[in-house]
């Protein structure tokens, strides 16, 4: 009698849409999330072509200065991220001075380059662990633990504060892409550098601000990652094959791309994690990945690589 | 040298080192020169691609690991004996360098790096959640007492593993001295021009790719015996990968002996450290030593020996 009563209840959990709509949901501010952290990848690789596998871990380093700034002095974590903003975007100068003296210039960027971005991925992740330890850090704010409800949908304002975030900030960089003189710029430098340096802007100086916008949006993206769970030296990891998934399928160089395949991708995981079993999550990114590259490489909104 | 003299010094260093070693009584020199062979192993396996072709794997502790769990599943089925394990993970490896191969090297070398990124991801959650080699928890593996032919099972294990380093690097310098070789170095140094001057760049990358997947499988094969407990975060451990990249790029990657001096040394180094500092400095010492060997030295060490020898 109770197994049958069992099965009865499992079958109107099936039909019952409203699980689904909330796994929808969640998996919607979990991609928007996604898309602060893939914002960076979509600057550095899909505009400027720098395969930059580090910017996971620097999203880590910034959730770590939040966890700092949050714990010691009490700031919001969002205002954390943005008072960091300058410090990383300084950081990123300094990376690309690195990276185009050392291999740019020289023409060895593929094989060199990337072996240097993952030395610094590593680099960044050990002295992480160094530095903080390896466990697992979170901060305190009023929204984290409360949560938003309307017709049976539940969104938890921890992932709901970082969807809001991460829109905003996307929708900013995006406007001053296209609007200002330096967004153009850094727009050309992608597609003609030579045009470029015809219209009397330094390639490389442009190149070396741009990488410097997209280390900063790490801040702003690893106190987001800190909002949305505990955060711990090596979990950078599991979001580059989701960041570059969430770029190469969008299309390189396609912003609002990238933020529709962030939240295909999310919705996905919340789905399959939901339904099925968590552990599979980071792996679904790669099923995205994989038949992007073999089979439809201009993504959903870019351009053929 | 020709291939047959280098292959049959090879064969002696093989032979000399297996008599020195029935004298040496102490495991740990077992245990250490495992760890060093097999290190040689992966580094020139992933030199054969990364070095030759300029293709960078990021996904070599997917490969190892593939190995690895395929034998402690073999093991557990029909107790298979160690050389139909190392086989049977060379030709799993192998496969899986195959449609790797095939799926992403049409494009860019950088989509392929990060494809193989993302491959040693979904393999651990592949593993973590099957639960016939022991899922998240890990798998034991009981090591037999004694090899095949008398002393313990690790003496056993180091010889196998240096035959298969001894001719791993026999063939990557018969590679290296091919045709296969001087076509690899011609995507390295330009693709486009390789393509139009007849190169069959596809059908040579692919190769490099299976070959050094299949050697990487073959020296995962033997190490659920080697560690006797396996488990994911061990198996997927980022230092393998991180290692088996810096070996080869510090020792110089355009030749067959470079991994080789590589993989000596960082291990010679790492053991030093970890005796002395921490493990996790340790690992910092890697990650900084190959940032400064590719900034400053991109032909490692061996190319530092040859600027030195040109200037005098």
């Amino acid at each position: 009698m109770l197994a049958k009563n069992r099965v009865r209840e499992d079958a109107q959990d099936m039909l019952d849409p409203l699980p689904l709509l909330n796994a929808v949901a969640a998996g919607v501010m979990l991609g928007g999330f996604y898309a602060a952290v893939a914002l960076g990848i979509a600057i550095a690789f899909g505009l400027l072509d720098i395969p930059n596998l580090s910017h996971p871990a620097f999203v880590v380093a910034g959730a770590f200065t939040t966890w700092q700034l949050n714990s010691r002095l009490g700031l919001d974590p969002v205002a954390a991220g943005v008072v960091m903003v300058p410090l990383f975007f300084l950081l990123g100068l300094l990376i690309y001075r690195l990276y185009h003296v050392c291999f740019e210039r020289r023409g060895e960027a593929s094989l060199q380059g990337l072996a240097f971005f993952f030395g610094l991925l590593f680099i960044t992740e050990v002295a992480l662990v160094l530095a903080a330890g390896a466990d697992y850090r979170s901060v305190t704010a009023p929204y984290i633990g409360t949560s938003l409800s309307f017709a049976g949908i539940t969104l938890p304002e921890r992932m709901l504060v970082p969807f809001v975030v991460s829109l905003a900030m996307i929708a900013l960089l995006h406007q001053f892409l296209l609007r200002s003189f330096t967004g153009r710029a850094i727009q050309a430098v992608s597609q003609d550098q030579t045009a470029l340096r015809l219209m009397g802007v330094g390639p490389t100086r442009i190149k070396s601000l741009a990488f410097g916008l997209a280390t900063a949006t790490a801040a702003i993206a690893g106190s987001l990652l800190i909002i949305v769970q505990p955060v711990e030296p090596s979990i950078g990891r599991d979001f580059i094959g989701r960041a570059f998934a969430a770029v190469v399928l969008g299309g390189m160089g396609s912003f609002y791309g990238m933020l529709l395949a962030s939240i295909i991708l999310g919705i996905t995981e919340s789905i399959i994690s939901d339904m099925w079993n968590p552990s599979w999550a980071p792996a679904i990114a790669f099923g995205f990945l994989l038949p992007t590259l073999a089979f439809r490489s201009s993504g959903l909104l870019g351009r053929r690589l | 040298m020709s291939n047959a003299a280098f292959a049959a010094l090879m064969a002696a260093l093989v032979v000399v080192l297996w008599l020195a070693g029935r004298l040496v009584s102490n495991e740990y020199v077992f245990f250490a020169g495992y760890a060093v062979l097999q290190y040689i192993l992966l580094a020139t396996a992933w030199n054969l691609l990364g070095g030759y072709a300029g293709y960078v794997n990021f996904g070599s502790a997917a490969f190892f690991a593939l190995g690895a769990y395929l034998s402690v599943a073999l093991h557990k089925l029909v107790e298979a004996p160690l050389p139909v394990l190392i086989l049977a993970g060379g030709l799993a490896s192998g496969a899986l360098g195959l449609v790797m191969g095939y799926l992403t090297l049409k494009l860019r070398g950088v989509f392929f790096s990060i494809a193989t990124l993302a491959l040693a991801i979904v393999f651990q959650a592949v593993i973590t959640n099957w639960e016939f080699v022991g899922g998240a928890s890990g798998a034991y593996v009981l090591r037999p007492a004694e090899g095949p032919w008398g002393g313990s099972y690790v003496e056993y294990l180091f010889y196998v593993m240096m035959v298969m380093a001894a001719a791993a690097v026999a063939l990557a310098r018969i590679i290296e001295r091919s045709n296969i070789g001087y076509g690899l170095a011609a995507i390295r140094d330009d693709e486009l021009a390789a393509e139009t001057s007849g190169v069959p760049t596809l059908r040579l990358k692919v190769l490099a790719t299976v070959l050094s997947g299949a050697l990487m499988g073959m020296a995962g094969a033997p190490l659920p015996f080697y560690v006797a407990y396996l488990d994911p975060p061990s198996a997927f451990n980022l230092s393998y990968a991180v290692n088996t990249i810096a070996m080869p790029l510090v020792g110089g990657t355009r030749t067959w002996i470079g991994p080789v001096i590589g993989a000596v040394l960082l291990t010679a180094v790492q053991e030093t450290a970890m005796v002395t500092i921490s493990s996790a400095s340790n690992l910092l010492l890697v990650g900084l030593l190959m940032v400064a060997f590719i900034t400053l030295a991109p032909n490692g060490i061996v190319g530092l020996v040859a600027d030195l020898r040109r200037r005098r």
